[in-house]
C-alpha cells in the first residue's frame, strides 16, 4: 500500500475503513473480536448479579447504601456525550477532514479522561469507607466488572493517543482510516456496556 | 527467502523460524509444539496407568498422582489436543480456500508464541515442586484452598494459553468469510474449512468466559478476592458455570474439526463426492449451536433442580441427531465406493464405531437419573476418552498421515503407519472399553489406589496393559516421522492420486506465497472437478500473473508472550518475594512497549515480483 497517495475528499473513497483487504480484514476481525467482548461482560455480569449484596455475615455494605447516583448521572453523560463526539469525527474521517477529525477526537479523549478520573474518585471514596476489593464477594465481584470497564476505557484513551499523535502530521490515508474507524468501534462498545452497567449495577441496585 | 536452494547457517534458520508469520510455518510449530506436549502428557498418563497397575501400590504418592492426573487432562486438552488441530487448520486451511496466509499474519504468530510460553509456563511447576493438583476442571472448593503454587501455573499458564487461542480463532474467522478465491462460496467450501469455521466461532464466544473465570480464580488465590469463597459471601458453583460454559463448547472445538478431517479422508480414499455435502454442512453448524446450551449436563449431581436437569438432558440427547447424520453420511460415503485402504483411511474406518460408542454412553449419561450412578465413576473416564482419543486424537492420528507430504514435502512409511494404528487401536480399546465396566463396579474416578478383592484388579490390570501398547504405536509414528525425515524422499503435487481439494493441486510443501496465480473455485472439490475434464494442473486461474503483497517477519509477537510469560511469575510470589511485584509490572509494561512499538512502526510488507515468481514455477517444473 502506498502511504504518500495524496487524495482530496473528491477521490477519497466513500466507505474508507474497507478499502482494501486489509482494511476488511481489520473491520471485520475486531467486529467480531467485540462479539467476544460482549460475552466477556455477559460473564461479568452474572457473577456480579449473583454476588451483589452478598458478603461475610454482617456485612455493613448494600447497594442501597453504597451508589450515589448524581455522580454515575455525570459519569453517564460524560461518557455519552465522547460518543456522540467520536461519531463526529467519524464524519470528518468520511468527509477526508483530517484537523477536524483530530480536534473531535481529542474532545472524545478528553470527556473519556473525564469519565475515567470520577471513576478513580469513585472507587478510591469507597475503598475509603472500607469497601475494598477484599471486603467481600460483592466488592470482588462490583470493583471486577466497573474497573473491567473502566479498565477498556483507559486502554482506549491510551490507543486513541497514540493514533493522534503517530498521524498528527501525515494526515489520512487508507491504512490508518480503518485504525481510527475500528477505535470508534471500540469506543462506542465501551459506551454500550457503561449503559448496561448505569442501569443493571447502578439503577437496580439504587431503585431495584 | 524466494530462493530455497540458498544454505542457511544455524543461527539464520533460528531467528527465521522465531520471527516468521508464514501461516504453514506456523503451522508446522503448532504441529511440533502440540506434538511435544502430547508426548508430555502421554508420560502422565502412562505414570498413572502403573499406579493403578496393582492395588495398593505405591508407585507414586497420592499428591504426585493427583498432580499427574491434573497435568495429564490440562496438557492433553489444552496443550495437544488444540495446537495440534490449530496446526493442521493453518497450515492447510488457507491452502482449501485459495488464501496466500490468514487474514492477520501478525496475529498469528502472537497466537502461536502465547499458546508456547503459557505451555511451558504451566510445564515449569513441575521443575518447581508446585504443580496443579486440583483436577483439570479445577473446582475452587479444591482449587482456592490447593497448597503452593500449583494451581496458579494453572490459572495463569491457562490465561496466556488462552488468549493465544482466542486471537487465533478470530484469525481464522476473518480468513474464511473475507478471503475466499474467486467462485468459492459458503456452500463450496472444503467440510474441513467449514468445521474450522464453525470452531473458531465457538472458540470466539467459548474462551471469553474461561478468560474470566480464570481472571477469577487468580484473584481468590492471589489477591484477595473473594468469588468463590463462602465465609465471604462467594459461590464455588459460579466457577463451575463458568468452567463448563467454556468446557463443554470446548469439546466441540475439538471435535469438529476432526469431522472435518475425516470428512475430507473419506472421499479421497472411498473416490467418491462425500455424501449429504448439504446436510454435513447443517449438522456442523447445529451441533456449534446446540454446545453451547447443554453445559449443566456435566453438573446434574449439583442440585440444580429437575427442571433445569430436564431441560438440559433434552438439549444433550438433541445433539445426537446432528452427529447421527454425519455418521451416516461417512458411511453412505464409502458405500458403493471404491475404496483404497491406507493409513488415514484405517484411522477414519476406525474412527466410526469407536466415536459411535463414546456417543452411545454420552446419552446415557445425558439421562440426568442415570447419570447420578455414573456421576465420578470410571465410567466417565471411559466415555471422554472415547470421545476424545476415538475421535480427536485418532482424527489427529490420521491428519498426520493425511497431510504429512503436503507439511513436510515427504511421505511417510505406509507399512508403519499402519503397525502405528494397530497398536494405537487396539491399545486404546483395551485401555478404555474395560474401564465401562469398571465404572459399573463401582470405581471411583481420580483414586490413587485401590485395595484389594472388590474384583477391580484383572480389568487394571487389562487396562493399563493397554496403555502399554498405545506408546508403543506413538513410538513407531516418532520413528517412522524421523525416517522419513532423514531419508528425505521428495514427493508432488498429489502423493495421494486422489486429492480433490486446493491444496493437492500445488507443491509439496507449497511455496511460500502458496499460488502463484489465485485459483478460481468452480464448484465442491474443484481439483477433482478439473481433472475429470481433462485439466492436469487441476488449477485454473482466476487472474493473471501478478506482483504478490507479502506480510514482513517479525520477533515482536515472541517478545509480547514474553512480557506476559514474566509477568505471570511475577504475580505469583508477589506475596512472599520483593522482587515479585517490579516483576508483574515489569512484565506487563514490556508488552505494553512492544504493543506501543507494533501501533507506530508501519509494517506494510512487500512484493514478490512476477519474475521471482516465474523463476521459482520455473525451478519447481524441473524438479517434478
Amino acid at each position: 500500500m502506498d502511504l504518500n497517495r495524496k487524495f482530496t475528499p473528491e477521490t477519497w473513497p466513500e466507505h474508507p475503513e474497507t478499502a482494501t483487504l486489509e482494511a476488511k480484514n481489520k473491520f471485520v476481525g475486531f467486529w467480531l473480536f467485540l462479539g467476544g467482548e460482549v460475552v466477556l461482560f455477559a460473564t461479568l455480569f452474572a457473577t456480579y448479579l449473583a454476588l451483589k449484596n452478598k458478603g461475610p455475615s454482617g456485612m455493613e455494605f448494600s447497594t442501597q447504601g453504597l451508589y450515589e447516583l448524581p455522580l454515575v448521572f455525570i459519569m453517564t453523560m460524560l461518557l455519552l456525550t465522547s460518543s456522540l463526539t467520536s461519531v463526529y469525527a467519524m464524519y470528518h474521517l468520511k468527509n477526508y477532514d483530517f484537523k477536524k477529525m483530530q480536534l473531535w477526537l481529542g474532545i472524545t479523549a478528553f470527556l473519556g479522561l473525564g469519565f475515567l478520573m470520577l471513576e478513580v474518585y469513585e472507587f478510591v471514596h469507597y475503598a475509603q469507607e472500607g469497601f475494598t476489593f477484599n471486603n467481600s464477594a460483592f466488592s470482588s465481584a462490583f470493583y471486577t466488572l466497573v474497573g473491567t470497564h473502566g479498565f477498556h476505557v483507559a486502554i482506549g484513551l491510551v490507543w486513541i493517543t497514540l493514533l493522534i499523535f503517530r498521524n498528527s502530521k501525515r494526515g489520512l490515508n487508507l491504512y490508518n482510516a480503518t485504525k481510527y474507524y475500528t477505535f470508534s468501534l471500540y469506543w462506542h462498545f465501551i459506551d454500550v456496556i457503561w449503559v448496561f452497567i448505569f442501569s443493571v449495577v447502578y439503577l437496580m441496585g439504587v431503585v431495584g | 527467502m524466494s530462493t530455497a536452494a540458498q544454505k542457511k547457517g544455524f543461527g539464520a534458520t533460528l531467528w527465521e523460524w522465531l520471527t516468521t508469520v508464514d501461516h504453514k510455518k506456523l503451522g508446522i510449530l503448532y504441529f511440533l509444539g502440540g506434538g511435544f506436549f502430547f508426548v508430555l502428557g502421554g508420560i502422565e498418563a502412562l505414570l498413572i496407568r502403573i499406579q493403578l497397575l496393582v492395588p495398593n501400590n505405591d508407585f507414586v504418592s497420592a499428591g504426585l498422582f493427583n498432580q499427574l492426573i491434573t497435568m495429564h487432562g490440562t496438557t492433553m486438552i489444552f496443550l495437544a489436543a488444540m495446537p495440534i488441530l490449530f496446526g493442521f487448520m493453518n497450515v492447510i486451511m488457507p491452502l482449501q480456500i485459495g488464501a496466500r496466509d490468514l487474514a492477520f499474519p501478525f496475529l498469528n504468530s502472537l497466537g502461536f508464541w502465547m499458546f508456547m510460553l503459557g505451555g511451558i509456563f504451566l510445564n515449569i511447576s513441575w521443575f518447581t515442586g508446585q504443580v496443579p493438583d486440583a483436577g483439570w476442571t479445577s473446582y475452587t472448593s479444591l482449587a482456592i484452598t490447593s497448597e503452593g503454587h500449583g494451581m496458579d501455573y494453572y490459572a495463569i499458564g491457562l490465561q496466556i494459553a488462552g488468549g493465544g487461542t482466542l486471537m487465533t480463532g478470530i484469525n481464522f474467522l476473518v480468513t474464511i468469510i473475507n478471503m475466499r478465491a474467486p467462485g468459492l462460496t459458503y456452500m463450496r467450501m472444503p467440510l474441513f474449512t467449514w468445521t474450522t469455521l464453525i470452531a473458531s466461532a465457538m472458540i470466539l464466544f467459548a474462551f471469553p468466559p474461561l478468560t474470566v473465570g480464570l481472571f477469577f480464580l487468580t484473584f481468590d488465590r492471589l489477591f484477595g478476592g473473594n468469588f468463590f469463597d463462602h465465609e465471604m459471601g462467594g459461590n464455588t458453583i459460579i466457577w463451575e458455570h463458568i468452567f463448563w460454559i467454556f468446557g463443554h463448547p470446548e469439546v466441540y472445538i475439538l471435535i469438529l474439526p476432526a469431522f472435518g478431517i475425516f470428512s475430507e479422508i473419506f472421499p479421497v480414499f472411498a473416490r467418491k463426492r462425500l455424501f449429504g455435502y448439504t446436510s454435513m454442512v447443517f449438522a456442523t453448524v447445529l451441533i456449534g449451536f446446540l454446545g453451547f446450551m447443554v453445559w449443566a449436563h456435566h453438573m446434574f449431581t449439583v442440585g440444580l433442580g429437575p427442571t433445569a436437569n430436564a431441560i438440559f438432558a433434552v438439549a444433550t440427547m438433541a445433539i445426537a441427531v446432528p452427529t447421527g447424520v454425519k455418521i451416516f453420511n461417512w458411511l453412505l460415503t464409502m458405500w458403493g465406493g471404491s475404496i483404497k485402504i491406507t493409513t488415514p483411511m484405517l484411522y477414519a474406518i476406525g474412527f466410526i464405531p469407536s466415536f459411535v460408542m463414546g456417543g452411545v454412553t454420552g446419552i446415557m449419561q445425558g439421562a440426568a437419573p442415570l447419570d447420578y450412578q455414573l456421576h465420578d465413576s470410571y465410567f466417565i473416564v471411559a466415555h471422554f476418552h472415547y470421545v476424545i482419543v476415538g475421535g480427536v486424537v485418532l482424527a489427529v492420528l490420521a491428519a498426520t498421515h493425511y497431510w504429512w507430504p503436503k507439511m513436510f514435502g515427504t511421505m511417510l512409511h505406509e507399512g508403519l503407519g499402519k503397525v502405528t494404528f494397530w497398536f494405537f487401536f487396539i491399545g486404546f480399546h483395551m485401555t478404555f472399553l474395560i474401564q465401562h465396566w469398571l465404572g459399573f463396579w463401582g470405581m471411583p474416578r481420580r483414586v490413587f489406589t485401590y485395595m484389594d478383592g472388590q474384583g477391580w484388579n484383572t480389568a487394571n490390570a487389562i487396562s493399563t496393559a493397554g496403555a502399554a501398547l498405545m506408546g508403543i504405536g506413538v513410538i513407531v509414528l516418532v520413528i517412522n516421522a524421523i525416517m522419513t525425515t532423514v531419508k528425505n524422499e521428495r514427493v508432488g503435487n498429489d502423493p495421494w492420486g486422489d486429492g480433490r481439494t486446493l491444496e493437492w493441486a500445488i507443491q509439496s510443501p507449497p511455496l511460500f506465497y502458496n499460488f502463484p496465480q489465485t485459483p478460481l473455485v468452480r464448484g465442491l472439490d474443484t481439483v477433482w472437478i478439473e481433472k475429470q475434464e481433462g485439466n492436469e494442473s487441476g488449477i485454473t486461474p482466476a487472474v493473471p500473473l501478478q506482483d504478490i503483497h507479502m506480510p514482513n517477519g517479525s520477533i515482536i509477537p515472541l517478545l509480547m508472550s514474553l512480557g506476559l510469560f514474566i509477568a505471570g511469575f511475577g504475580a505469583m510470589y508477589r506475596l512472599e518475594a520483593s522482587w515479585g511485584l517490579p516483576v508483574l509490572v515489569g512484565g506487563l509494561a514490556f508488552t505494553f512497549l512492544t504493543m506501543s512499538i507494533r501501533s507506530i512502526k508501519d509494517d506494510l510488507g512487500y512484493y514478490v515480483t512476477k519474475e521471482e515468481i516465474m523463476n521459482d514455477l520455473k525451478r519447481e517444473g524441473g524438479r517434478k
